[in-house]
């Protein structure tokens, strides 16, 4: 176990201190959270009843309001009947931070006890599926368009006007259309997401082209390039680690039309696992459903941002970062 | 006309080697003429005559600084020979053919930012060749050789950001000389460099230039450096561009630094900065538009004259 520190002391002095805010940036909200679930005082604007004494329709492990179980222990002591117990609670739908943890272990690690639902694991695996999928039918077409509407400037007047219309208008509503036209199953659902990702990076790696090096292409020219040659000799090489870097924000994005491409038509994938658990009432799931769609963008995006230091050794501006 | 120049020979004035070795040079072929080029910008702002009727002849192998103030057209210029930008009206002849685009046949370095980041140095020096459809084998061959020609073979593999300003710079011209052109033009290209790497880098350029078969156009705005490096001097005048005087340098060849104080250099210098430093009367109308309002930031007892 003495790798980690050993790993520390391998960093320089800076490095630490990042990776330290880095880790006190997750550390800061689980804190908040955990003294609002754990310390009684705070909010707990709900009483689990623990004994029902003499009120019928108590149960024990109910969640009632807090007045209403004074004045039920007020009624009881009037009677002269068993007084109800109970310990202070939150609302249902805010689970502590260790019930959500063991919800997420169970929902992956686990087999599933209800069989109407799918596991955890096959929902996620379906919704990345449609991620895939939507992005990368966005980017065969946006990537080259971005490309050539940032590189010759009749392209970029002919299609950017359009583009700048069509990217305000929002992308679930075409999902009643995308259903008439592509079925209930997954062609609406990546239809989608290929509108929401599409035109905006059409629009932004047309700018990332634009912003490349005018005096590179010049001195590409003097040395005998030609024209049709300087697109995938010298424009396409020197856009590529910030086109990289576009890639990464707009997967991103892809990620956040995920939920509402996924309610369209026969509802699917993580989405379809968190409602139905919100639907049973098991919030720990619905929580455990929401922090993995986080988890897989943020460690993906980790590891592309990893990626790019190998892919793109030459590129200085990882240096700042 | 200051104090000591009153001592200095004329700058026309020249010693016999001097003479005969003009007189060879106007025996040699022309390799660039330029005839009565113009060229006018049309901007939302207006109309600019960037240049105006210039007309020289550079023979082979032959130096040519090319020197102005700020906005004289001295760019445009070099442009223009590159193929890069189109000229208004008259022609540019390279081997008395027109120019009508970039081509290999003139090799172009740039005042900075120019070299292919993505590509490692002696890739770099390869684009040229490959762009002309050489195979890699052969287009690899060539750039060592002129990477060894500019001493950077150790930096074969190496990114140009892991690079000096004056490496950067000899890579360039490595790579422009790779295509083996007729004229190597140069806009500036020691411009951003500190005053020592500036100097390592002008006798470099001597070297390479007594060493091969090439012509060189460079642009500058360092009196030093023009008198240095060239054959001849075109001194352009701004507002429009225009050639005001072609001055054959009479300082004699090899140039060393120790040259800089001799007479002929002096008288040279002199009659440059006659030409582009007149009376303070010919303030462009665009420096006069730039009239800082200074304002006291400090204490005024704060003195620190
Ligand atoms: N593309 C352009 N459009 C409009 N005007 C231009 C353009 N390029 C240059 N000019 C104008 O032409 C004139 C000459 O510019 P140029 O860049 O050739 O000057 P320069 O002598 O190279 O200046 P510097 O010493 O600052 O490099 C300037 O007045 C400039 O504003
Ligand atoms: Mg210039």
């Amino acid at each position: 176990m003495s790798t980690f520190p050993k790993l520390l002391r391998g960093m320089d002095a800076s490095t630490r201190k990042r990776l330290a805010f880095g880790i006190g940036s997750f550390l800061l909200p689980l804190l908040i959270w955990s003294l609002v679930s754990y310390a009684p005082f705070i909010w707990h604007p709900k009483v689990m009843v623990t004994e029902s004494g003499g009120v019928d329709y108590f149960q024990i492990g109910m969640l009632v309001d807090k007045e209403m179980f004074a004045t039920e222990v007020e009624n009881m002591r009037q009677a002269q009947q068993a007084l109800p117990a109970g310990t202070p609670a939150n609302p249902i739908y805010l689970p502590a931070p260790h019930e959500v943890a063991q919800a997420l272990y169970r929902g992956l690690f686990e087999p599933l006890q209800q069989t109407d639902t799918l596991s955890m694991p096959a929902s996620l695996w379906h919704s990345i599926q449609i991620i895939f999928w939507g992005f990368l039918i966005s980017s065969l077409i946006g990537v080259p368009l971005g490309v050539l509407a940032g590189t010759y400037v009749p392209v970029g007047r002919l299609a950017e006007p359009f583009i700048e219309f069509f990217r305000y208008l929002p992308a679930p509503a075409f999902g009643a259309l995308a259903v008439a036209i592509l079925g209930i199953y997954d062609g609406p659902k990546i239809a989608i997401i290929v509108i929401g990702t599409l035109f905006q990076q059409v629009l932004i790696v047309a700018n990332t082209t634009r912003k490349l090096e005018p005096t590179l292409i010049e001195a590409a020219r003097t040395l005998g390039t030609r024209r049709l040659q300087l697109l995938s000799r010298v424009v396409v090489p020197g856009i590529l680690p910030d086109l990289y870097r576009d890639q990464r924000i707009l997967l991103g994005w892809a990620w956040t039309y995920l939920i509402v491409a996924e309610l369209i038509g026969t509802s699917s994938g993580i989405t379809w696992y968190i409602t139905q658990q919100a639907r049973y009432q098991h919030f720990d799931n619905v929580y455990a459903g929401i922090m993995v769609i986080g988890l897989i963008g943020f460690v993906s995006d980790l590891l592309l941002a990893r990626l790019s230091k190998t892919l793109f050794p030459w590129d200085r501006s990882q240096e700042r970062r | 006309m200051n104090a000591n120049s009153a001592h200095l020979p004329s700058y026309l004035e020249q010693s016999e080697a001097v003479q005969a070795r003009f007189a060879s040079i106007r025996e040699r072929d022309v390799v660039l003429e330029v005839r009565n080029l113009n060229k006018r910008f049309r901007s939302t702002h207006g109309e600019v005559d960037a240049l105006r009727d210039i007309n020289f002849s550079i023979h082979r192998r032959e130096f040519i600084c090319v020197i102005g103030s700020s906005g004289c057209g001295k760019s445009t210029l070099i442009r223009i020979l590159a193929g890069l930008e189109q000229q208004s009206s008259g022609e540019a002849l390279l081997d008395g053919k027109p120019i009508t685009g970039p081509g290999q046949d003139r090799g172009m370095v740039f005042q900075g930012y120019s070299l292919f980041p993505w590509l490692t140095v002696k890739k770099n020096v390869m684009f040229g060749p490959l762009a002309n459809g050489q195979s890699t084998s052969h287009a690899e061959r060539e750039a060592l050789l002129w990477l060894e020609l500019v001493g950077l073979e150790k930096f074969a593999d190496a990114y140009p950001h892991q690079l000096s300003g004056g490496m950067r710079q000899r890579v360039a011209i490595a790579r422009a000389l790779v295509n083996q052109p007729r004229i190597l033009l140069m806009d500036e290209p020691f411009g951003a460099l500190d005053a020592q790497t500036r100097a390592k880098m002008q006798s470099h350029l001597l070297d390479i230039w007594r060493n091969i078969d090439i012509t060189v156009l460079f642009i500058t705005h360092d009196l030093d450096e023009a008198i240095y490096l060239a054959d001849r001097i075109l001194v352009l005048k701004p507002h429009p561009g225009e050639v005001q005087e072609i001055i054959e340098v009479p300082v004699p060849r090899p140039r060393s630094a120790a040259q800089f104080t001799s007479p002929e250099f002096l008288a040279t210098k002199a009659r440059l900065e006659q030409l582009i430093h007149p009376a303070p009367v010919a303030e462009s109308e665009n420096e006069q538009a730039v009239k800082p309002h200074m304002i006291r930031f400090t204490n005024v007892a704060d003195n620190v004259e």
